[in-house]
């Protein structure tokens, strides 16, 4: 029983990271119709820049900071300088893009970094509390689960409270018709890659802690499981990638905690086909016909 | 220019107290516009003075979806240019031209249909009205203009009827006060009875504000009921233009590029 509870706190906070990084996937698709596999090599550069903050002033604070600011000017440049160049007639190319993209960012990493993982230390302890003696969840995992409640909720407020969020979602499901309502879709369309960075770099950022630390393919696994997350919730819904990155986290936990680490991908990728099997366009995909 | 027959006024269709924008002229001089292959249109020119609504008739395929896109710039003509108020747009981007008074409905299901009737209202107007409580009240003033939609507020897009979507479409261009109004097949798809109290709203709209407006219709009797000038466009040309009346009159033209 008290493992149960251990796992299922652990897994919680561990999902809400994929589940954040999950939405940062859905953020861009929904802007741009990209499913962007360069996403955790760009968060990557970003926390590398987070990393040398944190080294130079000692707070890990501003090295969140940095990691928010650095994802979003790497998702400007990725954007404006690359992105927009390719024929977005169909999202291949887009995809093979972003995959070059990844190539070039890992190794360029790796020319300047090497290889080594570069611890990174939490700014709180990830010794569990302890509940009547069962040990439940560290404060560093508490972090977690609060920080990524408040950039969900942050992110609902700002899709469906503000105009801006207005405008980015009709950008995205109607591009010629909002243009016509004097919508600057490119613009949104960068924000949108702007917004998804950052949100994806604060992922890794919080990840970082508890890994081993910081090298190029720091994001990888982490990757692999938002996709995973997303294709499950629909690439559309960001309820699908908060629900499915919480499924997916304690999922995780549980088959690493009761069958061994080795078992956990397959669990993912059994859940995943199952998932498929009974609905190939995801959970909380939605039916209706998109308007051009 | 026809005298428009008296009919029965329908509801207002700007927010109250609003000062409509002066009217404005819209010109296109020398176009020519094609995809791959042959241009669709070649130097064709086209007035359409401040104030009057103008019919764009036609068979399919005439070219009045590729001249409507073209005006408001969503395509890009060969050459030639499309001219307001005497200005030249032709380095004016879509949305810029949007902010000058240039509005379009396009053809065909136009509401974003993931949206609610209020979202897809807000969305019209926000370049234009940025504060909320002003926003809020053109809102409620098109939910007077077009009652059926002040009762699906919170529905979406693609929950309307074809009637209800065209109507929104309509109410969503208006918001923004444009100047001058382009309109692609607003009757695609609706009973005439709900074809005639759109046109009827929309030509209470222009009579009062002055706007500007070109029609483009299949549905060529009512297009003309509504409209000062009828312009018939075939196979890249102009083949006729002239007031509404004499193009319903004239049999010959009927038979030869409207089909009926
Ligand atoms: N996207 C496109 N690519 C290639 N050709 C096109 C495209 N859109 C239209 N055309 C062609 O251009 C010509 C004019 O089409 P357009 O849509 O402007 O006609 P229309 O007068 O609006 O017809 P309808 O009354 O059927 O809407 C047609 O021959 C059509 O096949
Ligand atoms: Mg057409």
């Amino acid at each position: 029983m008290d493992r149960i509870a251990f796992l299922l706190a652990t897994g919680l906070a561990r999902g809400l990271v994929i589940a954040l990084f999950a939405l940062s996937l859905v953020i861009i698709w929904r802007a741009a119709r990209i499913v962007n596999f360069a996403q955790a090599a760009m968060a990557v550069v970003a926390v590398f820049v987070a990393f040398a903050v944190t080294a130079l002033t000692d707070s890990f604070w501003l090295g969140l900071v940095a990691a928010l600011v650095a994802g979003a000017v790497v998702g400007y440049a990725v954007e404006r300088w690359l992105i927009r160049l390719v024929p977005a007639r169909t999202p291949l190319p887009g995809m093979i893009v972003a995959i070059g993209l990844v190539m070039v960012l890992q190794a360029g990493i790796g020319i300047a970094f090497g290889p080594q993982h570069r611890p990174m230390a939490a700014p709180f302890s990830e010794q569990p509390f302890t509940v009547g003696g069962v040990p439940v969840l560290s404060p560093y995992d508490l972090f977690v689960l609060l920080v990524a409640l408040g950039v969900v909720g942050g992110l609902a407020l700002l899709f469906n409270g503000t105009t801006l969020g207005l405008q980015m979602r009709a950008s995205a499901m109607a591009p010629e018709v909002s243009r016509l309502l004097g919508v600057r879709v490119p613009r949104m369309v960068t924000l949108g890659w702007m917004l998804s960075a950052a949100v994806a770099s604060l992922a890794v950022l919080l990840l970082v802690p508890t890994e081993l630390g910081l090298n190029a393919h720091s994001g990888d696994v982490l990757f692999v499981h938002a996709f995973t997350v997303a294709v499950l919730g629909g690439l559309d819904s960001p309820v699908g990638a908060l629900v499915g990155g919480i499924v997916v986290g304690v999922l995780i936990s549980l088959v690493t905690g009761f069958l061994g680490a080795g078992l956990a991908p397959i669990a993912v990728l059994a859940l995943l086909t199952l998932v498929l099997l009974v609905r190939p366009g995801g959970i909380f995909a939605v039916k209706e016909a998109r308007t051009a | 220019m026809s005298p428009a027959t008296p009919r029965p006024t329908t509801a207002a269709a700007a927010p109250a107290g609003a000062s409509p924008a002066a009217p404005a002229a819209l010109g296109v001089e020398g176009l020519t516009v094609g995809y791959a292959g042959a241009p669709v249109m070649a130097d064709l020119t086209l007035e359409v003075p401040a104030g009057q609504i103008v019919a764009l008739l036609g068979a399919n395929g005439a070219g009045k979806t590729t001249l409507l896109r073209t005006v408001s710039g969503l395509l890009t003509p060969r050459s030639g240019r499309v001219v307001l108020d005497g200005e030249d747009l032709s380095a004016v981007s879509v949305e810029d031209r949007v902010r000058r008074g240039l509005a379009q409905v396009p053809e065909g299901r136009s509401v974003v249909a993931e949206l609610s009737v209020e979202e897809n209202l807000h969305l019209g107007a926000l370049w234009k009205i940025p504060a909320r409580r002003a926003r809020r009240d053109a809102v409620e003033a098109m939910y007077d203009a077009f009652e059926p939609l002040s009762r699906r507020r919170r529905s979406l897009g693609h929950q309307l009827s074809g009637g209800e979507r065209q109507m929104l479409s309509l109410a969503r261009a208006l918001i923004a006060e444009p100047r001058v109004l382009l309109l692609d097949e607003p009757s695609l798809g609706l009973a005439p009875r709900v074809v005639a109290q759109l046109l009827d709203t929309l030509r209470d709209t222009a009579r009062r504000t002055g706007l500007t407006v070109l029609l483009a219709e299949q549905n060529v009797t009512s297009a003309l009921s509504v409209a000062d000038r009828g312009v018939v466009l075939g196979l890249g040309e102009i083949v006729a233009d002239a007031p509404a009346a004499d193009i319903a009159a004239d049999p010959a033209l009927r038979h030869a590029y409207l089909g009926f």
